[in-house]
């Protein structure tokens, strides 16, 4: 075993995603505290070019071939177990995204290593791993104790500062070859599929009222527009919203959505999940509307109203318009 | 085609949580408790299949306050067979542990595809899909909002950040985390419920050896710090309304 902090990278159409450098700035720290190295580890097809990227990093072990272009939940999970065998790091971080999902567990199972998963924090003091882990949609923080000497983390993106994790220094990179074990795969790629394009697009929006789950009803959407018209903005949403099919994907605010940073972000009946926030936090002006005085929306607005929703939505269109 | 929804309950987020006196866990004496709403994305995406190319599907739940509950509801939306799995877990089962109970119990169980929910509000060591999956030996993709079975296999939708979705083709038996069915999940009226304790079976099975390690030990629950929260706007629906334009007026944002 070593004292090494890995991080796993994460592209998507040939860009390293913002969270593999917050990972390289929260892991830089790990490492130092613990003595070891920082390595990243990138899997792709042609990826040299994100290689340099990592610089933070004092290593990266990288699997480039065109067998692995594509993430593969089977594939990479397959590639990491391979290379997490033979170099035994302490701490591996995994971003909770999409694909980290895939990952972290099953390397959790497959190297019998602990996993905790949702962190927003971790820390390495006298050689004892901590995490904090944010919990029941964000209303609960949970802090873990590592056991043993070595585990995985999967972290929810946003959690750290991207530019930590930046370096104009160019990593040494250690080409692997893939593992024989990718001839057998269960799982095959067949292809991306880019949102439809026509919807508005609400990263380029200046005012988003964006509407939850507290709206009750679908019958309840011409309200709030007429409130969106009357502002001069359009209407976006978090998940529950769009998993309804009450508006299109396009407007969907968060980790699977998009992230948006207009100048104001009207969250109304918005609770908060940490996949929400994750989207929206960064808006220069954030106002939440909420029945729930506990709703974690609260602690990322920057002004907030408990009420009824409606009878506050009512009355702004009413002013607005006279 | 056999499919099996593991489901689990979840406190209710919409009531207040509270810590215990241990400091390390929920204050569990007044929560209400419901079915995980990935896992209700994952039993309705089951019962489309069902109806739409004919299926057998399983609901199966560990054992714990109300459970019961959950899995009749299932019936009553439309499930075959109900499974409960015996065992002394305690409050809080961590994700390892009911993965590796589940993983016991369909180790003796006829299955083509498991539908679970992608993740649930408590699993602090990880999402249940992957692990169970992985101590099944099958393959597995997360975060999925479209299923279609073609030829033995299922072609699935996985979703990313803005709004692209990769499609895989994934072997079958496989295990699929869902993030939404293709349509809102249905309804079971209360009478349909009734009637469903009445005529579905509950098949009791023990979980077998669950001696996982998890590797971490809690060593606190705390709610996140609100120091930098919100400023609060308080009065009438008309006073609020009347300071938010305020607001809105000196940072320029009123048309």
């Amino acid at each position: 075993m070593s004292q090494d902090v890995f991080v796993i990278a994460e592209h998507l159409m040939g860009n390293l995603e913002d969270v593999t450098f917050e990972l390289l700035g929260k892991g830089r720290e790990l490492a130092d505290n613990l003595d070891g190295s920082l390595v990243g580890v990138l899997l792709g097809g042609g990826v040299e070019d994100l290689n340099r990227q990592m610089g933070k990093a004092d290593k990266v072990i990288c699997i480039d071939h065109e067998q692995i272009a594509e993430f593969n939940p089977d594939s990479y999970s397959k590639c990491l177990m391979e290379v997490l065998k033979t170099h035994e790091p302490k701490v591996t971080l995994v971003p909770n995204t999409s694909m980290g999902m895939d990952l972290a567990a099953a390397l959790s199972v497959d190297l019998d290593l602990p996993l905790v998963a949702y962190a927003v924090d971790a820390s390495a003091k006298n050689g004892t791993i901590a995490v904090t882990s944010q919990l029941y949609g964000g209303k609960m923080n949970v802090e873990s104790r590592l056991e043993g000497d070595r585990c995985i983390i999967s972290v929810i993106a946003g959690s750290f500062s991207s530019e930590d994790g930046k370096s104009d220094n160019v990593p040494e990179v250690e080409e692997v070859s893939p593992p024989d074990s990718l001839t057998d795969l269960k799982i095959r790629f067949k292809r991306l599929i880019e949102p439809e394009a026509g919807d508005v697009d609400i990263t380029q929006q200046d005012i988003l009222v964006s509407v939850g789950r507290g709206i009750q009803s679908e019958d309840n959407l011409p309200v709030l527009q007429k409130l969106a018209d009357a502002l001069g903005g359009v209407l976006s949403a978090s998940r529950p919203i769009v998993d309804n099919k009450w508006l299109p994907k396009t407007r969907q605010v968060g980790k699977s959505g998009l992230k948006v940073k207009p100048k104001l972000y009207l969250a109304v009946g918005i609770s908060g999940a940490p996949e929400h926030i994750e989207g929206m936090k960064d808006a220069e002006l954030i106002i939440a509307v909420n029945s729930d005085p506990n709703a974690p929306i609260f602690d990322y607005a920057h002004y907030g109203v408990v009420g009824d929703l409606f009878d506050v939505v009512g009355q702004l269109s009413e002013k607005l318009k006279g | 085609m056999n499919i099996i929804v593991p489901i689990k309950q979840v406190t209710d987020l919409v009531e207040e949580l509270e810590v215990d006196a241990s400091g390390k866990d929920l204050n569990r004496e007044w929560l209400k408790y419901k079915i995980n709403e990935f896992d209700d994305h994952a039993l309705e995406e089951a019962l489309c299949l069902k109806e739409e190319s004919g299926a057998n599907v399983m609901a199966i739940a560990l054992d714990s306050a109300d459970i019961e509950k959950s899995l009749y509801t299932a019936a009553a939306k439309g499930a075959d067979k109900l499974i409960k799995v015996t065992g002394d877990f305690g409050e809080a089962i961590p994700s390892h542990v009911a993965a590796k109970a589940l993983a016991n119990v369909l180790e003796s169980l006829e299955y083509d595809l498991i539908l679970t929910g992608v993740q649930a509000a408590d699993d602090r060591d990880g999402q249940v899909a992957v692990l169970l999956a992985h101590y099944l030996g099958l393959p597995h993709v997360s975060v999925v909002t479209g299923v279609n079975l073609q030829d033995g296999k299922a072609i699935v939708h996985k979703e990313y950040s803005g709004g692209l979705m990769g499609e895989f083709e994934v072997d079958l038996p496989g295990v699929l985390g869902i993030q939404a069915a293709r349509q809102t999940p249905r309804y079971a009226p209360v009478s349909r419920v009734r009637q469903a304790m009445r005529s579905t079976e509950l098949e009791e099975m023990p979980a077998g050896d669950v001696s996982v390690a998890v590797g971490t030990t809690v060593q606190r629950m705390f709610k996140p710090e609100t120091s930098d929260g919100a400023q609060m706007i308080e009065g009438s629906a008309e006073d609020v309304a009347n300071q938010i334009l305020n607001i809105l007026s000196e940072r320029g944002l009123k048309q």
